[in-house]
C-alpha cells in the first residue's frame, strides 16, 4: 500500500434521510499517480462527485456517513485524521475546481487579493504571494495580469472565471488537482481552451488530475484512465481507449452507443415552399444590437438547427418568434402573414401552431399542477380543440405517446426524473397540435442517455405528426444526428448556413471550422488525431 | 360542450377534503390548532348572546377575586377583576371584538395589499411607479402614529379601528406580493404559459398567485397577533375600543395596573392572544407544507404511520 499518490479503498458513503438510507456510493475504489489523467465517468446521479466530497471532507456529517473504506493520500488515512491535520493537505496538497467558478469566488473582494489570501493563510508574505499571483495569472492565460488582479468576479467572462479558479486552486503548487464537471457551463471553444490550459499544467508540474465529468468528449480528449460509475457503484475502469472500444459492462456499452454523433447525417427534406419565412429580422436593447438581421426559411417537416456559443442570438432569436419579446424590425412569415403584425385576436390563434419545448423542463412546468393539469390547460385555454369529457383519454393517449404512462397524469412534476420531466414538456406542447415546435436546449440538461432517447421521440413525433423543429443548440454533435439544415449564428448575426452535411463536412467559414475543431469526440483516438491536427494549425 | 357530470366532481371534491383532512390528522399540533381556533370563533359568535349580561355585571365582593375557585360559580373559574366581573366570561365575550377587529384588518389589508402587489408587479406603466411610492408613504410614517391621528378626528368604533389597522398594515402585502411577483414573472413555467396563450388573467390567477400565496399566508398569520397588540395600544391610549365594549387587548391594559397584586387580570387575555397566534401560526406551517406538492409527502407518511 502507499505507493499511489492518491487512493480511495473500499469507501462507501450513506446518508441519512426522512426515507430511510441512501447509499450514495458502495465499495468504491480507485488511485490516481502522479502525473496521470484520470477521468470518473457518470450521469447525474451516480455518485461520480460523492468520492472527491469525501477526500475534500466536503460531506455533511450527518446526515452523511462514511461507513466504511479509507482514502489514503501518500500513504496516509485522510478520514481518521483530524480536522487540524485535513487543513494542512486540503487546499494546500490537494486542490479542487467546481463547475459553476461565479458561486465559488467572493464578488466583495478583487480577484488578485483572493488568489493571494489562499497563499498567505499557509505562511508566504504578503508581497510574495502578490508577485506569484501575477505570474499565476499570466500562466492561466488571462489578459495583462497585473491590471487583472485589481479587478472583481463579476468583470470577467465564465471561461476566465474559470481560469481565475484554476490559478487559485494552483497557488499552492498541489500535488493533486480535483476538477469537478470543470467545463460543462462553458461554450465549446472556451471548454476546449479550458482544457488544453489544465492539460499543460498538468505536463508542467508533474501533478495527478482527477477530472469528474459526464461528457465521454472530455475523457476521451483528456483521460489516461477511466472509471465509470453507475448507481453508486464502479461498473468499469481501464484506459480511455480500453474502455471506448471494448466496453465489457452492459452499461457502459449503453453509454457510448447514446454518445451523439454517430449516426448517418439526413438528407434533407425535398424542395418547397417554406412553412415559415424570416426576413431581416431584427432586435435591439437600447443601443445593443442582439439580432443583426437574420433571415431563414423552415420548411415543413424540416428540423433546422440553431447553433451558436452564448450570446449569439439564438435564444433571443427564439422569443421575438414566438413574441415573447417584440421584434425591432424584419418580417416572419408564416402561410402569408406576418407574425410580427398579427392583432392579439391573430396571435391568439398562431400559438396554436407554434409551441416552445424549454431547455429545463424543472423551470417550465409549474411545480403546483399535476400533470393532467399541465397537459390539459392547453384545452382550457384553446377550448375550440376539444370537448371537457374527452379530456382526460386525450391525456393518457399523449402520455403514451411520448413514452410515459397514463396513470402518471395525477403526479406533479418533482415526482419525475430530468428525461420524464422533458417528456411532460413535450406532451404539453403536442397538446395543442402545432406544426411548428421551437426547442432551445431541449436536450442540453439531461443526462446523454436520456438525451438520446428524447432525440428519437422528437425524430418518431416528427415523422408520426409531420412537425417542423426549430432546434437551438450548442451540441454539435446532438444537431450531426438530428438536423436536417444547420444555421450557425454569431454576434447576432448568420454566419454559415447550409444542410448538415455541408456544415459538417465541408464548413466555408472559419467561424464554424473552428466551432467544429473545438466540439469533442467521444472516441479516444479520433480525439487525439484531432488535438494533432490543432497543434498544426496553430503553428 | 359535454360538461363533467356532477358526480364525478361531487365525488372528486370529497376525495380531495378526505385527502387534507387526513393529512391534518397527521399533524397533531396542527389539528389542535384547528380545535382551538374552532373553540374560539364559537365563543366569538356565541358568547355574547349568553354571556353579555354576566361580563357587564359589577360585583364589588368579588373583586380581583383569585383564580381556580368555584364557589361563586364557573363564571369566576379564572378569578374577577377590578370591578368584580368574571374574567372567563368577560374572554369569552371579547373574543367578538377582537376576531372582528383583528380579523377584519388582517383579511383587509391583505386583500387590498395583495392587490394592489398584483396590480404594480405586473404592471410595466406607471402603475408599477406609484404604488410602491404609495406603500413607502405610508411606511415613512409611524403606524400607531397615524392611527392615533385618524382615530382622533373621527369617531373611535370597530369599523374605524380595522380600517386604521388595515391602512397601516397594507405597505407589507403590497411590497412582499410585488417583490414576489418581479420575481415569479420572469420564471419559465410563466413564459410557458404566454408561448401557450395563455390570458394574463390566467397567469396572475393560476401560475403567479398559489406560489407567493403560502408567504402572504405566514405573513397573515404573524401579523394577526401584531394588530390584536396594536389595538391594545390604541385602546390603552383611549382612542381604540371604549369600554363598555371589550377586547382581549383592552382587558391586558385594564389589568396592568394590578400585576403585582391581581396577575390573573393581565394574564388569561394575555395567554389567549399567544395561544390564538400560535394556533393560527401552526395552522399556517401546515397548511404551507399541505399545499404544496413537494412537501406534501411528509404528511402523506406520517398519515400511513398513523394509520
Amino acid at each position: 500500500m502507499g505507493d499511489h499518490l492518491l487512493e480511495v479503498q473500499d469507501l462507501s458513503v450513506t446518508f441519512h434521510t426522512m426515507r430511510g438510507p441512501v447509499h450514495a456510493v458502495r465499495n468504491v475504489s480507485w488511485h490516481l499517480d502522479r502525473g496521470e489523467v484520470l477521468a470518473i465517468l457518470g450521469e447525474s446521479g451516480s455518485g461520480k462527485s460523492v468520492s472527491a466530497s469525501a477526500i475534500m471532507d466536503l460531506i455533511d456529517i450527518p446526515p452523511g456517513e462514511i461507513s466504511s473504506g479509507c482514502i489514503l493520500f501518500e500513504g496516509r488515512d485522510l478520514l481518521t485524521m483530524s480536522r487540524d491535520e485535513r487543513r494542512m493537505f486540503n487546499g494546500k496538497r490537494i486542490a479542487m475546481i467546481f463547475q459553476d467558478p461565479l458561486s465559488h469566488l467572493n464578488p466583495v473582494y478583487s480577484v488578485g487579493w483572493q488568489i493571494e489570501e489562499t497563499m498567505v493563510i499557509h505562511g508566504t508574505s504578503r508581497s510574495e504571494a502578490r508577485a506569484e499571483t501575477v505570474r499565476l495569472l499570466r500562466k492561466v492565460g488571462i489578459p495583462d495580469p497585473e491590471g487583472a488582479a485589481k479587478k472583481y468576479p463579476h468583470q470577467f467572462s465564465g471561461g476566465q472565471r474559470q481560469r481565475l479558479m484554476i490559478a487559485m486552486a494552483l497557488a499552492l503548487r498541489p500535488d493533486v488537482l480535483i476538477a469537478d464537471e470543470p467545463t460543462t457551463a462553458l461554450d465549446v471553444t472556451v471548454q476546449a481552451q479550458i482544457l488544453a490550459l489544465l492539460e499543460e499544467l498538468q505536463t508542467e508540474t508533474g501533478m495527478g488530475l482527477l477530472i469528474i465529468t459526464h461528457d465521454l468528449g472530455v475523457v476521451a480528449e483528456m483521460a489516461h484512465r477511466v472509471v465509470v460509475m453507475n448507481g453508486g457503484q464502479i461498473v468499469e475502469s481501464g484506459s480511455a481507449a480500453q474502455v471506448y472500444h471494448t466496453p465489457q459492462h452492459p452499461y457502459t456499452q449503453k453509454l457510448i452507443a447514446a454518445a451523439p454523433g454517430q449516426g448517418d447525417m439526413s438528407l434533407g427534406v425535398a424542395e418547397q415552399e417554406p412553412l415559415l419565412r424570416l426576413t431581416d429580422v431584427k432586435k435591439n436593447y437600447g443601443e445593443f444590437a442582439a439580432l443583426k438581421g437574420i433571415s431563414f426559411d423552415l420548411l415543413a417537416g424540416e428540423t433546422l438547427a440553431v447553433v451558436g456559443e452564448s450570446g449569439s442570438g439564438k435564444s433571443t432569436m427564439a422569443k421575438v418568434l414566438l413574441r415573447l419579446e417584440e421584434a425591432s424590425g424584419g418580417k416572419a412569415e408564416y402561410e402569408g402573414r406576418d407574425l410580427f403584425a398579427l392583432s392579439p385576436a391573430e396571435l391568439f390563434e398562431m400559438r396554436r401552431d407554434i409551441q416552445m419545448v424549454f431547455q429545463d423542463p424543472t423551470q417550465s412546468l409549474n411545480p403546483g399542477m399535476s400533470v393532467y393539469d399541465l397537459i390539459s390547460e392547453a384545452w382550457v385555454i384553446h377550448r375550440e380543440i376539444l370537448p371537457k369529457d374527452k379530456w382526460k383519454a386525450r391525456v393518457a393517449e399523449l402520455l403514451e405517446q411520448v413514452g410515459l404512462q397514463a396513470e402518471h397524469m395525477h403526479r406533479y412534476p418533482h415526482q419525475f426524473s430530468g428525461g420524464q420531466r422533458q417528456r411532460i414538456a413535450i406532451a404539453r406542447a403536442l397538446a395543442l397540435e402545432p406544426r411548428i415546435i421551437v426547442c432551445d436546449e431541449a436536450v442540453s440538461a439531461l443526462d446523454v442517455s436520456i438525451q438520446a432517447q428524447v432525440i428519437e421521440l422528437l425524430d418518431s413525433l416528427r415523422q408520426e405528426l409531420g412537425l417542423s423543429y426549430i432546434f437551438i443548440a450548442h451540441d454539435l454533435p446532438v444537431v450531426r444526428d438530428f438536423a436536417d439544415r444547420v444555421i450557425v449564428m454569431q454576434g447576432g448575426e448568420i454566419v454559415e448556413q447550409g444542410s448538415v452535411r455541408q456544415i459538417f463536412e465541408a464548413p466555408r467559414m472559419r467561424y464554424t471550422q473552428d466551432l467544429l475543431a473545438a466540439s469533442l469526440n467521444p472516441d479516444p483516438e479520433v480525439q487525439a488525431a484531432r488535438r494533432v491536427k490543432r497543434l498544426e494549425m496553430a503553428q | 360542450m359535454n360538461p363533467t357530470p356532477p358526480q364525478s366532481a361531487a365525488v372528486k371534491e370529497k376525495s380531495k377534503f378526505a385527502a387534507f383532512w387526513s393529512m391534518l390528522l397527521a399533524d397533531k399540533l396542527a389539528l389542535a390548532a384547528v380545535i382551538f381556533l374552532l373553540i374560539v370563533i364559537t365563543c366569538a359568535f356565541i358568547g355574547p348572546f349568553f354571556l353579555e349580561y354576566d361580563a357587564g355585571r359589577q360585583n364589588l365582593r368579588g373583586r380581583n377575586a383569585p383564580p381556580f375557585d368555584l364557589s361563586r360559580g364557573w363564571q369566576f373559574f379564572l378569578g374577577g377583576d377590578q370591578l368584580g366581573r368574571p374574567l372567563l366570561a368577560r374572554i369569552i365575550v371579547a373574543a367578538h371584538n377582537t376576531m372582528m377587529v383583528a380579523g377584519g384588518s388582517v383579511v383587509a389589508a391583505m386583500a387590498v395589499g395583495g392587490t394592489l402587489g398584483l396590480i404594480a408587479g405586473n404592471s410595466r406603466g406607471r402603475a408599477a411607479q406609484i404604488i410602491p411610492r404609495l406603500a413607502d408613504v405610508i411606511m415613512s410614517f409611524p403606524s400607531l402614529l397615524l392611527a392615533v391621528i385618524v382615530l382622533y378626528m373621527l369617531e373611535p368604533s370597530v369599523g374605524n379601528i380595522i380600517i386604521v389597522l388595515a391602512i397601516t398594515r397594507i405597505p407589507i402585502y403590497l411590497r412582499t406580493t410585488c417583490a414576489e411577483i418581479l420575481e415569479v414573472r420572469e420564471r419559465m413555467f410563466v413564459q410557458a404559459a404566454k408561448v401557450m396563450g395563455a390570458s394574463e388573467m390566467r397567469i396572475i390567477f393560476r401560475h403567479m398567485l398559489p406560489v407567493i400565496f403560502p408567504t402572504l399566508l405566514t405573513i397573515a398569520t404573524l401579523d394577526f397577533a401584531f394588530v390584536m397588540l396594536a389595538e391594545s395600544a390604541l385602546s390603552f391610549l383611549g382612542i381604540g375600543i371604549q369600554p363598555p365594549e371589550i377586547t382581549w387587548g383592552l382587558m391586558v391594559s385594564q389589568g396592568r395596573p394590578y400585576l403585582t397584586t391581581a396577575w390573573w387580570l393581565s394574564f388569561w387575555p394575555g395567554l389567549a392572544i399567544v395561544l390564538t397566534t400560535l394556533s393560527l401560526n401552526l395552522l399556517s406551517n401546515w397548511m404551507r407544507t399541505a399545499l404544496d406538492p413537494k412537501q406534501r409527502w411528509r404528511l402523506e407518511i406520517g398519515d400511513r404511520k398513523n394509520g
